[in-house]
């Protein structure tokens, strides 16, 4: 099902937004490419929000412990963040943006 | 209380004591964070990765190692040479120090290979075994002076007078870590080290200690070679000879401060200092702005603390004023452990948070003694 989050210009280049649905949190970003990508909302070192933390490029780094996670693949790549981000599909349509949960 | 008494009343700072539980149990292990309100916009000016004043301050540390590290060579034998070696053992141990801390934090420079090709040598300098420190620094901030969380706490309440002047020259912690660096050779993580160190990181942990190991044996097979104690004067004895400085800025960071609290201006000092202990200890002297915001880089942490100012208490005026509050409180914590210091907020300040783990009666004996 695709949920709609924002509008498009809401998130900044190179930047990332909290979207809080029912019970879970997710992270969508805008990459410096212009590209919209979505997670899980909390890192999976310990559970600290992600949308407080710094986009560089498609690379998220969590605010609490500078772990790296590529938000193209939710693939871990800088300690302390060992396990993986789950990603969800995005699209933009007419200027929003929706998320597939 | 007597001496006695309150060295009795000491708590177990273990992180494999019973502390550790109690913490839990009280709400204390990765809580949620006071954080100063900063609008995103200035977050992500102030979060922003340079490679410029790393790479600079690097060429001017490496430069200064080796004009000293030249004029230590030619001095020895005279009176001369324990003036250059203190330098260069000031110069080896303090960066060596702040750029391992940095670097771990990936802050240092923007290409991460720089971060870590710098953090591995700084490790190597500061005799610490690379990932187990890594990893006991992200606990030291998830759970920042949390007792029985916390393996970076430096000293417990009342303090051990002993153990922290045998780390003026990094004497109790030095040949702990040697120790289980030789350990990590044969394959052995210490208990405490699997406490914080994910099983994934074990093998990685054991491959950089062999290799640091082997380091430190080739420059102990270069003394026997040369019959001289000179080449580890250069490599591995500054770590012990020039650590003083590392403990009295690590001593400024929290002692004296609270512990089990939630809220990083209560349990960290910000001071200010001049330019060359900046310099050496990398702007860690915005300590409280370093732990609240750990993403934001050295050289923006005096950007990042005008912007907190306003929500925090004065910072200390220099490092002997922080030092001698570190000491006085540490004096009176010999016979009143529960003494800390708390200074009062700016009225334009939001209140301390304190969390879930102090006692109402502790904060208000505590808040007069600021
Ligand atoms: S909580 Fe994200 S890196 Fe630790």
């Amino acid at each position: 099902m695709w949920i709609e989050v924002c509008k498009a210009d809401e998130i900044d280049e190179e930047d990332v937004l909290r979207f809080d649905h029912e019970d879970r949190t997710f992270a969508v970003y805008r990459t410096d490419k212009d590209e919209y990508y979505a997670t899980d909302g909390y890192c999976t070192h310990e559970k600290f929000h992600l949308s407080n933390g710094l986009v560089m490029g498609s690379t998220i780094e969590c605010p609490k412990h500078n772990g790296r996670f590529d938000v193209m693949t939710g693939q871990a790549k800088r300690a302390p963040v060992c396990v993986d981000l789950k990603t969800y599909p995005v699209k933009v349509e007419n200027g929003t943006v929706y998320i597939e949960l | 209380m007597s001496r006695l008494a309150a060295q009795k009343k000491r708590r177990d700072y273990s992180i494999l004591g019973p502390e550790n539980q109690l913490a839990q149990q009280k709400g204390l292990v990765a809580a949620e964070w006071y954080t100063s309100p900063i609008p995103r916009q200035r977050m992500k000016e102030l979060m922003k990765r340079k490679n410029g004043p790393a790479i600079r301050d690097t060429i001017i540390w490496v430069a200064a190692l080796g004009i000293t590290g030249t004029l230590a060579y030619y001095s020895w034998g005279t009176w001369w040479a324990i003036l250059a070696f203190a330098v260069y053992g000031v110069l080896y141990s303090s960066p060596g120090d702040s750029r391992w801390h940095e670097c771990g934090h990936g802050t240092a420079f923007k290409t991460p290979w720089m971060n870590e090709a710098v953090y591995q040598i700084a490790s190597v300098m500061s005799l610490r075994p690379a990932t187990p420190w890594r990893w006991s620094h992200t606990r030291h901030h998830t759970d920042t002076i949390i007792v029985g969380r916390d393996p970076e706490i430096i000293a417990p309440r009342p303090p051990i007078w002993r153990l922290i002047m045998m780390d003026f020259f990094r004497l109790y912690i030095g040949p702990r870590d040697v120790k289980r660096m030789i350990m990590h050779c044969f394959g052995v993580i210490h208990p405490e080290e699997k406490e914080y160190i994910p099983a994934s990181e074990h093998r990685k942990t054991c491959w950089e200690s062999r290799a640091y190991v082997l380091i430190f044996a080739i420059v102990i097979g270069a003394c026997f070679y040369t019959g001289s104690i000179l080449p580890a004067m250069f490599i591995g004895l500054p770590s012990l000879y020039g650590a003083f400085m590392v403990l009295l800025f690590g001593m400024t960071q929290h002692l004296g401060l609270k512990e089990d609290v939630l809220d990083h201006r209560l349990n960290s000092r910000t001071i200010y200092m001049n330019p060359i202990f900046r310099f050496l200890y990398w702007n860690m002297n915005y300590h409280s702005e370093h732990h609240m915001f750990p993403m934001v880089p050295y050289h923006a942490l005096p950007a990042l603390h005008k912007e907190m100012k306003p929500d925090c208490p004065e910072a200390r005026k220099g490092l002997w004023a922080a030092l001698s509050e570190v000491f006085g409180a540490l004096i009176k914590q010999g016979k009143d452990p529960s003494y800390t210091v708390v200074k009062p907020l700016p009225a334009t300040a939001r209140p301390y948070y304190y969390g879930p783990g102090t006692v109402a009666s502790d904060n208000t004996a505590a808040a007069g003694k600021g």
